[in-house]
């Protein structure tokens, strides 16, 4: 059955016809041509699919298009700054926080919504002290990036990317 | 001998120049590739693993609204060669391993082409299959070479003898189980037919290997077929051929009317279609007197094959460089299984065949009550152990020193399970590395000056996320003397002139080799002011110094693992990784290719096992939920450094391969660093929270 949904994809208004099978990965993908969220697994594995959906992270191949009309999706492509880069993503272009590039857009847009869950102040599986604020330290940035696969195991200068970020 | 390239671009390390694009995710993978008016195509993949289809009933899908046609074997258009069995696609009734494509879907839409896929209905004739590896199987057998022409055996001296007279033995069985490649980006091709022939947006680590390939398959002139692959989602050798469903979308492209075919691989899909390594069992057997010295060195590898396409592992090939010892055997004998067809994986061959070496290597520096380092140094081959050529350059021993020296080495106790931290059992290893260079023939490189005053330099090479665009680049400015902005780099499209597979960490040899001769010769032709469009070819050079060195990379593998005295849980909080490859041409990318493999072999030993159940011929843990692969908790601090070492004969470059050599000795550093910990020896991978409760 196809039903027209709206999407505000990257700080557009997108009007689209999905079948209600359609993921919102493949809403993105394979209706709207917006190829900055990947495919890795298309089973909520993998993390190559992350994007910001309503300002949270999101892995897009575990979510109907259908149930999300009117939402507000940004990939890393939407992530910008005023035109320059977007912190996190030019904190892996320096640290070379990947190889094939595949996973990163996911990484990117995992990070951003990482960070904001730490500045709410909620607690991973690594937190000791539930009570004080969340202190970012590398064990927390890996529990919490642990989402995101990365085959190139570009782990280590993702984290540091990440750190670089947070301080 | 060659003269290097005076180093000015090469050295730099410069941010990857695709980086902005992939960092944004606006680089176009293959399936990304903007095509008017696409079908999309979704397999049917066979329930048995061995017999004949005896009927196919697809006319539920075919009355599906948006089904545009149903492939099957009776109907899909006829190739016209054989001799590659794994690419000889819906062209017979016969099923050779569960998974094998004996239907597809096209489709309008992506969803309809799967739910109409699953409405095809397959009869099947099933007939006996083994899809078990077994040491003892009746159906070994030596095949005619290795992978890469090796030879299979090594025969010298008497290793028997030699053994039997040994003051200290080691004598045990390792095995490494199947794994999958799995890079990120699933497998995909968009597949069009038109009047020139056919064009593939593929996912490949050569897009000039999937032409010359395929061409013959499709009965096509090379030259009809155009193969376009600018960037790749990883590949880790899966991506080195072409496998079946490029020859699946091909075949579904002729029926299409010249609409585009779009076909990804789900990650499901690629454990029976996109090649694995194959699982070994290797016996190792160490002679050596009670000063650690091999006088017999001894590795029988038996492994698994399949029926329809022999893959031979060249598991044996590390242990032919890494140690000298007079009486030396290394053989290897296939089991021929009715099984998806392995391919290559990371460091072929090294990656399986050293994990068992240098955990031998280990243990036999146990046995002699010596150092496992001192073990290595004073086994080091003074000249290649199998051909008796000297090195161009070998720094094992410097690798092994230096890495020490960081790691903390000298303050380690050898006695294992001593070491208790808060419930944890602690301890270190080490493992030495090694990976050929190669140089393969063939690529040539196009430069041509450009209006602007920049050069275009064209290659049809590939990068996989090893950093081609930006490393090639370096060595192309550094090649014509002028800085990285003036060189205007083209690659991954057989429309640019032939480039060799990346795959052997032979790329930027190959390549490299191909574009200096290029630089070389339009000064020659141009000297230093030359005309807007002056243009020259030239073909990667055979290298002279090959005949009279023999040329390998080295490294030292550190680690240090806690286990869980309760759990038997363990963890890996430091590697570190000592290389001596060469000049390293961008230091940025070259630590992420070290560390990346490094990450990769801490993976394969604590996590990666493809567990095929032999009832069903079926790869069980079929996707990344069950397939673990090391996620970013998994791993701590790996570090990579290198040495600096000067080499005059692998290249103009003075640069050795870098891609695969990080994960070679990484599971053994592991290995050995848990026995340290606990006392206990763990000989199969991977090394599991069980291993450690008995
Ligand atoms: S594609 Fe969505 S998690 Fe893997
Ligand atoms: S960069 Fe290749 S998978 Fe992460």
């Amino acid at each position: 059955m196809d039903v027209r949904i709206q999407l505000h994809v990257d700080g557009e208004w997108r009007a689209l016809t999905v079948d209600t099978r359609t993921t919102l990965l493949d809403a993105l993908r394979d209706r709207l041509g917006v190829m900055s969220a990947k495919k890795g697994c298309d089973h909520g594995q993998c993390g190559a699919c992350t994007v910001l959906l309503d300002g949270r992270r999101a892995t897009t191949c575990l979510a109907l298009a259908v149930a999300y009309d009117g939402a507000e999706i940004t990939t890393a492509q939407g992530l910008t700054n005023g035109g320059m880069p977007h912190p996190v993503s030019q904190a892996f272009l320096d640290h070379d926080g990947f190889q094939c590039g595949y996973c990163t857009p996911g990484q990117v847009c995992s990070a951003v919504g990482m960070l904001d869950e730490v500045k709410a102040g909620q607690p991973s599986y690594v937190t000791r002290d539930l009570a004080r604020s969340v202190e970012l330290n590398d064990e927390e940035i890996r529990e919490r990036m642990s989402g995101n696969l990365c085959r190139c195991g570009a782990y280590v200068n993702i984290v540091a990317a990440i750190r670089e970020v947070a301080r | 001998m060659t003269g290097l390239l005076e180093p000015h671009a090469i050295g730099q390390s410069l941010t990857r120049l695709d980086g902005p694009a992939k960092v944004t995710g606006t680089a176009p993978y293959a399936f990304e590739q903007p095509v008017g008016d696409p079908l999309h195509l979704f397999p049917v993949q066979a329930t048995i693993a061995r017999g004949r289809v005896t009927a196919i009933d697809s006319s539920a899908a075919e009355a599906m609204p948006g089904v545009a046609g149903v492939l099957t074997h009776t109907n899909a258009p006829r190739l016209a060669s054989d001799e590659d069995r794994e690419l000889w696609v819906l062209q017979s009734d016969q099923v050779a391993f569960r998974g094998q494509f004996v239907a597809a879907v096209l489709a309008e839409t992506p969803e309809i082409a799967r739910h109409a896929a699953s409405l095809v209905r397959v009869e099947y004739a099933e007939e006996p299959h083994e899809a078990e590896l077994r040491a003892d199987s009746a159906k070994l057998y030596a095949p005619d070479e290795l992978l890469a022409g090796e030879p299979t055996n090594t025969f010298e001296g008497d290793v028997d003898g030699a053994l039997a007279a040994a003051a200290v033995t080691v004598d045990q069985t390792y095995t490494t189980p199947m794994e999958h490649n799995n890079p990120m980006e699933p497998h995909a091709t968009i597949a069009r037919w038109d009047e020139d022939g056919l064009t593939l947006y593929d996912s490949t680590q050569g897009a000039h290997t999937v032409r010359v390939t395929l061409a013959p398959v499709f009965g096509l002139d090379p030259r009809q077929v155009r193969v376009i692959a600018p960037y790749v989602g990883g590949g880790f050798g899966s991506k080195g051929m072409p496998h079946a469903h490029n020859v699946l979308a091909g075949l579904a492209a002729r029926m299409a009317g010249g609409r585009p075919v779009k076909f990804a691989l789900t990650r499901q899909q690629m454990y029976s279609i996109a090649g694995y390594r194959p699982p070994t069992i290797q016996r190792i057997q160490l002679g050596a007197g009670a000063d650690g010295r091999l006088t017999a060195l001894a590795q029988d590898v038996i492994e698994l094959s399949s029926k329809i396409k022999e893959y031979a592992e060249p598991t044996g090939k590390g242990t032919r460089v890494m140690y000298a010892a007079p009486h030396r055997r290394i053989t290897h004998r296939l089991d021929p299984l009715d099984v998806p067809v392995p391919t290559w994986m990371r460091a072929p061959g090294e990656c399986p065949g050293m994990f068992a070496l240098e955990v031998a290597m280990d243990e036999l520096a146990v046995a002699c009550g010596l150092d496992p380092i001192e073990v290595r140094v004073r086994n080091d081959a003074e000249v290649s152990p199998e051909s008796g050529l000297p090195w161009s350059s070998r720094n094992l021993v410097a690798c092994l020193r230096e890495g020490a020296r960081r790691f903390g080495w000298e303050r380690r106790d050898p006695t294992p399970g001593v070491r208790r931290d808060n419930g944890w059992l602690i301890g270190t290893g080490v493992a030495s590395s090694t990976y050929p260079v190669y140089r393969l023939p063939g690529s040539v490189a196009m430069i041509r000056l450009l209006g602007d005053g920049r050069y275009r330099v064209s290659i049809g090479a590939a990068d996989i996320g090893t950093g081609t665009w930006t490393a090639l680049t370096q060595v192309a400015a550094d090649a014509l003397g002028v800085p990285c902005e003036r060189v205007d780099l083209r690659i991954g499209d057989t429309a640019l002139p032939m480039a060799s597979v990346e795959g052997g960490s032979s790329g930027i040899t190959s390549w490299g080799s191909a574009i200096v001769a290029a630089a070389q010769a339009f000064r020659d032709q141009y000297g230093t002011e030359p005309a807007d469009g002056a243009e020259v070819v030239a073909e990667t050079p055979d290298n002279p110094d090959a005949a009279r060195f023999a040329m390998q990379a080295f490294g030292a593998q550190f680690a240090e693992v806690r286990v869980h005295v309760d759990t038997g849980e363990i963890r890996v909080p430091r590697m570190l990784g000592v290389f001596a490859a060469g000049r390293i041409i961008n230091p940025r990318t070259a630590r992420s290719q070290f560390i990346g493999g490094m990450t990769m072999g801490l993976s394969m030993a604590l996590h990666e096992q493809s567990v095929m159940d032999p009832r069903f011929g079926l790869v069980v843990n079929h996707d990344l939920a069950e397939y673990h692969i090391a996620a970013n908790a998994d791993v701590g601090d790996v570090d990579a450094i290198w040495i600096d070492e000067h080499d005059p004969y692998v290249n103009p470059m003075g640069s050795k391969g870098i891609g695969e050599i990080g994960i070679v000795g990484a599971a053994a550093a592991v290995a050995n660093a848990a026995y340290h910990a606990t006392g206990i020896r763990v000989r199969d991978l991977p090394i599991t929270a069980d291993r450690f409760l008995s």
